[in-house]
């Protein structure tokens, strides 16, 4: 099963490092990472899509928690946060296709950020399905190029990671 | 007062009540060492290669239970302490390990004898600093040895650039330190150590299982109180031997693959398993799915990643062992009504335990012309004082040292349990030794494994420290060739050592006393021989050549299937 993890480590040299040699000294998968600076002096935030059984899981979170440099792990497998990703999808457009990449683009409120004759470049943004369903309709128009973030996420409700 | 960084490396060991560090020079360190030379409140022993020095600050370690220091060059010394880490890690110990890097402009450049010792140790290491500037060496090495030394111990490696050790600076040690990703939980949950009592006062089948954790955490004392109040039998992993006097009637021996027959027996037919300080490796369990089938499982460790890593655990109590055992002790107390009907209920378990120990107890068959390794173990173990210091190497000597020699006191024994590692012994006596200068240190080593840190002979005769180095030969790499015998038709692959080696004329070129001792008849006197020398000695014993580590459970078999006699 999927499990979306965020992370807030220490902003240090090689923590990047750590939780990657953490991840693949155990065995344990990473779909996604993104990581940027939090509105915290020092502190960054590590958004890790990974898998595995709940006992995975549980190791997981407890491997992190043990690193010297992290803060604090937040497990958002119960969907309690709201997750989001962005693409930039460069797609070909020629012709008919141009019109039906429009109309796709519309339908996802998505938005062309770059044009040239022979192709369009798509911003979208949502949870990691919605990125999904618009690659899958675009596909068959022909993708020369599709770059991810990755999710990030932050839980629903009023209060910030440290209340 | 300015000073250089070198200078206040040194000021900052001083504060940390570093007295003894093991190192090795180099162009990168020439700086430290230069700020050595005629600093006097340390003394620096020099090993013949970096990781003996590293082995012989984890001795120091596990002898001491305070921080281990050792230091060496960029590049290949670095790398030379690999090993040496890699072993304190995988046993928890203390150590700050502080390398020499190239000057902070050149790091990345592939500079002469740069190398990335920080990534290359970060698997094997609790955490690790590149300490930038000269203002940071203080607050650094604050956090290094309370890194190294609180909660669940372990190697902190320092990497120390070369112009930061010529830098001057000013020289301030914090008195506290905040490290706010860093909150061991020490103080075990009191819900938790109360249910705990519950489970155990309503057990019929109790065992204690023991584990390094045990010794790391100095909980000998409570462990003993509680099972003596509780009665319950108590086994002990490798690391873990020395937390529970192995002469005390509960006393069960070591536990898994070369464990005592009732140890396993008692584990398999448990139906409660309080686990202290231990982890549950693959060597003490056996097979996991038959592993104490039986059992409710307790488990006690500073370190919440032990817990329900390998196994379920029905009641898990994350803190320090001292902590939640003290805290079981006033529980238990606090229950007295329950503790007779208990105490009662339980002779029908220490029956069946009694039948186990009797059945098949830690034995061997004696010879009157050739020597047996067990033998010479139970004559050092008579021979020697009671607070000897006993250090192994890796192989089948260290099997029969811990089956046969009896612990009783914490910090007697060092050995590499997690890693498993060859050539470790020596130099960790060496260690110990220089801790303690008046103790006996004794170390116990295999003829292959003596020969990878055979160089700190050297060590041991230029200081004075006067470890007695027992070699158990049998000419083989023993435990591989055991493992051939039994499961690989005998075919011994490049087990057999075919050169035979004098180790009396190694010891006579290193200075130091060699022995031999090849009949039954010799043992004694020739161990009474090198215990009188005042410096160091070799004691060689030329043993039984195929002589097997009995029980043992084949690799993959449940903890009841044990291989008795082969
Ligand atoms: C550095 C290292 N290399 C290889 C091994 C694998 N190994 C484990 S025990 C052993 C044999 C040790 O032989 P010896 O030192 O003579 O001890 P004995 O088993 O004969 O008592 C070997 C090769 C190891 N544990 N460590
Ligand atoms: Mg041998």
């Amino acid at each position: 099963m999927q499990h979306t993890i965020s992370v807030i480590v220490e902003n240090d040299f090689g923590v990047l490092s750590r939780v990657a040699t953490l991840f693949s000294g155990r065995g344990f998968n990473i779909d996604s990472l993104s990581v940027a600076p939090t509105n915290e002096e020092g502190l960054s935030r590590m958004t890790i899509v990974t898998r595995g059984d709940e006992q995975v899981l549980e190791q997981i979170n407890k491997q992190l928690n043990k690193l010297i440099d992290v803060l604090k792990v937040l497990d958002f497998s119960d969907g309690s946060a709201v997750e989001r990703e962005l693409a930039l999808i460069k797609v070909a457009a020629e012709d008919d296709s141009r019109t039906e990449v429009l109309r796709i683009v519309d339908i996802f409120r998505a938005k062309i950020i770059d044009v040239t004759p022979k192709s369009y470049t798509v911003e979208a943004t949502g949870n990691p399905m919605k990125i999904d369903a618009i690659l899958e309709l675009l596909r068959p128009l022909g993708l020369k190029e599709v770059v991810r973030t990755g999710s990030v996420a932050i839980g629903r409700g009023a209060k910030g990671w440290n209340g | 007062m300015k000073m250089n960084g070198a200078r206040i490396m040194l000021e900052c060991l001083k504060k940390e009540g570093v007295d003894t560090v093991f190192g090795y020079p180099g162009g990168t360190v020439i700086n430290l060492y230069d700020a050595l030379f005629d600093f006097k409140d340390i003394q620096h022993i020099l090993p013949r290669h970096e990781q003996a020095g590293t082995h012989a600050a984890d001795g120091y370690a596990r002898a001491t239970g305070r921080v281990g220091v050792a230091i060496a060059t960029s590049g290949p010394g670095a790398t030379n302490t690999v090993t040496g880490i890699a072993t304190a890690y995988m046993d928890s110990i203390p150590m700050v390990i502080i390398t020499g890097q190239v000057p902070t402009a050149l790091i990345g450049n592939d500079a002469f004898q740069e190398v990335d010792i920080i990534g290359i140790t970060r698997p094997c290491t609790k955490h690790s600093f590149l300490i930038r500037d000269v203002k940071d060496i203080a607050i650094t090495m604050k956090k290094a040895f309370y890194l190294a030394r609180s909660g669940r111990p372990g190697p902190v490696l320092v990497d120390f650039p070369k112009d930061i050790q010529i830098a001057q600076g000013e020289f301030h040690y914090p008195e506290t330190v905040e490290i706010r990703g860093y909150k061991p939980n020490l103080s075990g949950h009191p819900r938790q150590v109360e249910k705990a009592v519950t489970m155990i006062l309503e057990s019929r089948r109790p065992v204690i299982y023991v584990g390094g954790g045990a010794v790391l955490g100095g909980a000998a004392e409570p462990l003993t109180q509680l099972a003596r109040k509780l009665s319950i039998p108590v086994t002990t992993t490798l690391m873990g031997l020395g937390s529970f006097p192995e002469s005390d009637g509960l006393s069960l021996g070591m536990l898994g693959m070369h464990g005592a027959y009732c140890a396993n027996m008692a584990m398999t037919g448990s139906d409660l398993i309080i686990a202290i300080g231990a982890r549950f490796d693959d060597r003490v369990t056996g097979k996991l799915s038959t592993f104490a089938p039986h059992a409710k499982i307790i488990h006690i460790d500073v370190d919440p990643t032990s817990i329900k890593k390998n196994v379920r655990v029905d009641l898990p109590i994350v803190g320090d062992v001292k902590d939640v055992l003290m805290k079981m002790i006033k529980q238990t107390d606090k229950s007295k009504d329950k503790l007779a009907g208990y105490i009662s209920a339980l002779a029908p378990w220490h029956s069946d335990i009694d039948g186990w120990k009797e059945k098949h107890p830690i034995a061997y068959k004696q010879s009157s012309t050739i020597i047996k390794p067990q033998f010479v173990i139970q004559k050092l173990r008579e021979l020697s004082d009671d607070d000897a210091i006993i250090s192994t190497d890796v192989g089948q000597h260290q099997m029969w040292t811990a089956q046969f020699f009896q612990f009783n006191k914490p910090r007697t024994l060092l050995t590499s349990g997690g890693l498993g590692t060859m050539g470790y012994g020596l130099p960790a006596a060496m260690g110990a030794q220089a801790a303690f200068p008046n103790r006996q240190v004794i170390t116990i080593c295999g003829d292959g494994g003596v020969q990878m840190n055979i160089q700190e002979m050297a060590t041991l005769v230029q200081n004075k420290l006067p470890v007695k180095i027992v070699i158990l030969n049998n000419n083989f790499l023993g435990m591989v060739r055991q493992w051939q015998e039994l499961f690989f038709d005998k075919r011994y692959s490049s087990t057999c050592m075919e050169l035979p080696i004098d180790y009396r004329k190694l010891a006579d070129a290193y200075g130091a006393k060699g022995f031999l001792a090849t009949k039954p008849g010799e043992v004694e006197s020739v161990i009474k021989q090198g215990f009188k020398e005042n410096g160091p000695v070799i004691m060689e014993f030329k043993i039984a050549r195929e002589e097997k580590v009995l029980p043992m459970v084949p690799a993959g078999a449940s903890l009841n299937e044990m291989v008795l006699n082969a």
